[in-house]
């Protein structure tokens, strides 16, 4: 049976492509990158070309850029640093932001570190940027704003250029959690209010095991992980050099193809969304999904019933790969916290399902999957 | 048989992958891409099964229960989560921790850290053969004490310190023991069980398996241990190392256990061999010392000083043609000489002279015999133009003479 992967936000599959790039760093030019004689300076120097490219795409400064084990690693990273580095003592979040960082933030507040605040949505499920600024403006201590750019379950993009300018008004921290973005949205850091931002290699076509933290040239922090004096002692550990390697080459072919791509999977999830408006009434959209909203990502609720209670399993048996919600929480069989906050009190009347594109992705492919929940429904 | 050059000594620094860890990698890539925490679809579950089979392989190399392994970034973040960890895990028994100065640089760059955080630690110096005294350690314990940290195989010298008798100390006093593993396990049999061991790191890519992994085991009964999380998110590795696990190199890295454990006992035998057989033609060499404990050591490591050559100078003789270091590659950008070497008592002289010899699984005889002989070359060559080397054989003592300081 040929299964069809509708689960991107999860992660994505390897580019044979990418692979091939790896491929020498993962056998004959494995020298680590600490060493001085020829295998340590040809490891080096991919590592370094690695983060001019990914500079130059993000158009940001190499040194701005440092490599990391995942987006977890980054945010954790990122988010302990404003509190611990930069004197913040106020953390603005929202309710429906990945876990790294709501428990990150929960964990600073629970520990008396900083004082926590979740700033007001709308009911589609976007950031209330009049609470935002109220609650910046009401702060008596430097804050930091950490918003994701784009939500992982309901794909709803923020307006990364408004929240940083309300932080710049107010001289707070942004920190914006990009692992849904990067690769997937031309970035102009150059010119966007913004301390820290990250991605993930696996979201794109890239590997697992890495990801980027940029911090602005601005601002100095200490690093999270002590230890060697890797990435300009800011991230100790060995360098993941084929994963690094293959980060860049990923994040390069994404970009490359990224207009045609990009206007594939829409059609997808437009087209997707259209027909089960049209076959299935009482299908609700979860988010912003034809306004501001990730391109990769379809997030519909079914009413309750017997059969739609067995839904992801049954899709499943179908050989068809979607999520109730975010793998990170995918464990938990309860009803994911984004869409508790975006139905308050009714989420346990729906059935809500992740359907996230790639651009292998088909047409024909969302047409199976139709017929198959026609089937089911 | 020809001769590839150049070659490559310095496997404490980091490990070719062995060919049979790659192709166990291979799938995990592009087919079976699957995030092992998606639980609604088979892509997810054969990314999670070969997760379980790996943790299954790397807890069978030490002896310990799957479920007793954390998947990490690597051995440095490894040392990160346990000292932290068991620091703010454990902080209302206190805040003391021991550990000894040869250490990593990632387990005194944490400690460091976590003197500024408030806590106290003591680094115990150690013998001049590399070994701590027993009897300071246990001398240091005080009832705020919750760690003791003190690595299995120092990755510069080599030496194996006493870690049951270490662990026994540990017991008696109610205190934690971890240790850095990162150059032992997979080269030397370490136990979990047998050696009194509570929590201990390792990374991938000094056994021949993958960089970007590493793991720390944290023991789960007599006593149960707990390490406060050091990354939150979605709650992976049962809520201590959260993160989207690295599928592939977590195969790599059980099949890179796998590997050492059947091959352990015919590889050390080889290998330890193979570097008596180069410290002994070395040491043929006039003042020449080998540095650390000779009977308790890694069988493939071995550092030595030749006296009145300068390391770097002497690295430059043969660098195109050895691949080797004079200490650890972490700090090996650096141009001081080695903490580890002068901790043992070596003068900067001594220690700036030294030279790390780290043999593989790939090392064979003939770079062996073509080691020995560059670097003996090399050592008489430059000891030709030195006048240190002049002067001490007129019979100066050159510790006596006072330098002009410019």
């Amino acid at each position: 049976m040929s299964r069809i992967y509708f689960d991107n936000a999860a992660t994505t599959s390897l580019d044979p492509e990418v692979l091939t790039v790896m491929m020498p760093f993962l056998t004959e030019k494995f020298g680590n990158p600490s060493s001085v004689y020829s295998y340590g300076r040809e490891t080096k120097l991919a590592i370094e070309n690695a983060r001019k490219s990914v500079a130059k795409i993000l158009n940001a400064n190499p040194g701005e850029i440092f490599f990391t084990s995942g987006g977890t690693e980054s945010t954790n990273t990122a988010v302990n640093a404003a509190i611990r580095d930069l004197g913040c003592k106020h953390i603005i979040t929202s309710s429906i932001e990945h876990h790294a960082t709501l428990h990150t933030v929960e964990y600073l507040a629970h520990s008396g570190q900083a004082k926590l605040s979740y700033v007001n949505l709308t009911p589609n499920g976007h950031v209330d940027m009049n609470n935002l600024e109220e609650l910046l403006a009401g702060s008596p201590d430097r804050t930091v704003v950490t918003l994701m750019h784009a939500n992982n379950e309901i794909g709803n993009l923020l307006d990364i250029k408004a929240v940083g300018e309300l932080c710049r008004k107010y001289d707070a921290i942004f920190h914006s959690d990009t692992v849904q973005t990067v690769g997937h949205y031309p970035f102009d850091l150059k010119n966007t209010y913004i301390h820290f931002l990250n991605g993930a290699g696996h979201k794109f076509h890239g590997p697992k095991g890495v990801g980027i933290l940029y911090v602005n040239e601005n601002i100095q922090i200490k690093p999270y992980i002590n230890g060697g004096s890797q990435e300009r002692n800011m991230r100790a550990g060995t360098e993941n050099l084929y994963g690094i390697v293959g980060f860049a080459k990923a994040l390069e072919m994404a970009t490359a193809t990224y207009e045609k791509d990009s206007a594939h999977i829409n059609g997808l999830k437009t087209y997707m969304g259209t027909r089960l408006q049209e076959l299935f009434p009482g299908v609700l959209f979860n988010g912003d999904t034809n306004g501001r909203s990730l391109y990769t990502v379809l997030n519909v609720s079914f009413p309750r019933t017997e059969k739609s209670d067995l839904l992801l399993f049954s899709l499943d048996m179908a050989g068809i790969c979607v999520s109730g919600g975010s793998a990170c929480t995918s464990g938990a069989s309860s009803v994911s916290h984004v869409i508790k906050a975006l139905h308050n009190g009714k989420s346990d009347s729906l059935v809500p399902i992740r359907f996230s594109f790639c651009k292998h992705n088909t047409k024909e492919e969302v047409d199976a999957v139709i017929e198959k929940l026609k089937e089911l429904i | 048989m020809e001769l590839n050059l150049p070659i490559y000594l310095d496997n404490n620094a980091t490990t070719p992958m062995d060919p049979r860890v790659l192709e166990a990698m291979l799938p995990y890539f592009v087919e079976k891409f699957g995030n092992a925490a998606s639980r609604n679809h088979s892509f997810g579950w054969v990314a999670e099964e070969a997760v379980d089979y790996a943790r299954e392989q790397v807890a069978k190399l030490i002896g310990a229960d799957a479920k007793e392994i954390i998947f990490t970034s690597g051995a440095t973040e490894a040392n990160n989560l346990a000292l932290k960890g068991v620091f703010e895990m454990y902080a209302s028994k206190g805040n003391h921790i021991i550990t000894c100065t040869t250490e990593h640089k990632a387990v005194l760059d944490a400690c460091k850290h976590i003197e500024k955080m408030g806590g106290q630690v003591t680094y115990l110096e150690v013998k001049s053969d590399g070994l701590i005294d027993l009897g300071e350690l246990e001398n240091a314990i005080t009832d705020k004490t919750v760690l003791i940290s003190i690595m299995y195989g120092n990755n510069e010298i080599g030496v194996i310190q006493p870690v049951r008798e270490i662990s026994a100390i540990a017991r008696k006093h109610g205190v934690l023991f971890f240790t850095d593993g990162t150059q032992a396990v997979g080269k030397v049999p370490v136990d979990v069980i047998a050696d009194g061991i509570d929590l201990m790191s390792f990374s991938g890519h000094k056994m021949y398996g993958p960089k970007g992994v590493g793991v720390l085991y944290v023991r789960r009964k007599n006593p149960r241990v707990k390490v406060t999380a050091q990354m939150d998110g979605g709650g992976h590795e049962r809520g201590m190392r959260s993160g989207t696990l690295n599928v592939p190199g977590i195969v790599g890295l059980g099949k890179a256990c796998e590997l050492c454990m059947n091959e352990m006992e015919s590889e050390g035998t080889r290998l330890s061999a193979m570097r008596d057989r180069l410290e002994a033609a070395l040491m043929q060499v006039e003042e020449a010392y080998v540095n650390g404990n000779r009977e308790h050591r890694l069988p493939h490591t071995t550092n030595i000083s030749f006296k009145y050559v300068e390391g770097e100078g002497l690295m430059m003789g043969f660098n195109k043609n050895i691949a080797l270091s004079s200490g650890s590659a972490c700090t090996s950008a650096s141009l001081e000489p080695s903490y580890v070497l002068k901790a043992l008592g070596l003068g900067d002289d001594l220690a700036h002279s030294s030279l790390r010899f780290g043999l593989g699984r790939f090392t064979t005889d003939e770079q062996i015999d073509f080691t020995i002989n560059a670097i003996t070359t090399s050592v008489l060559k430059l000891r030709e133009m030195s006048p240190l080397w002049e002067m001490y054989k007129e019979g100066v003592d050159i510790d006596a003479i006072e330098w002009a300081h410019h």
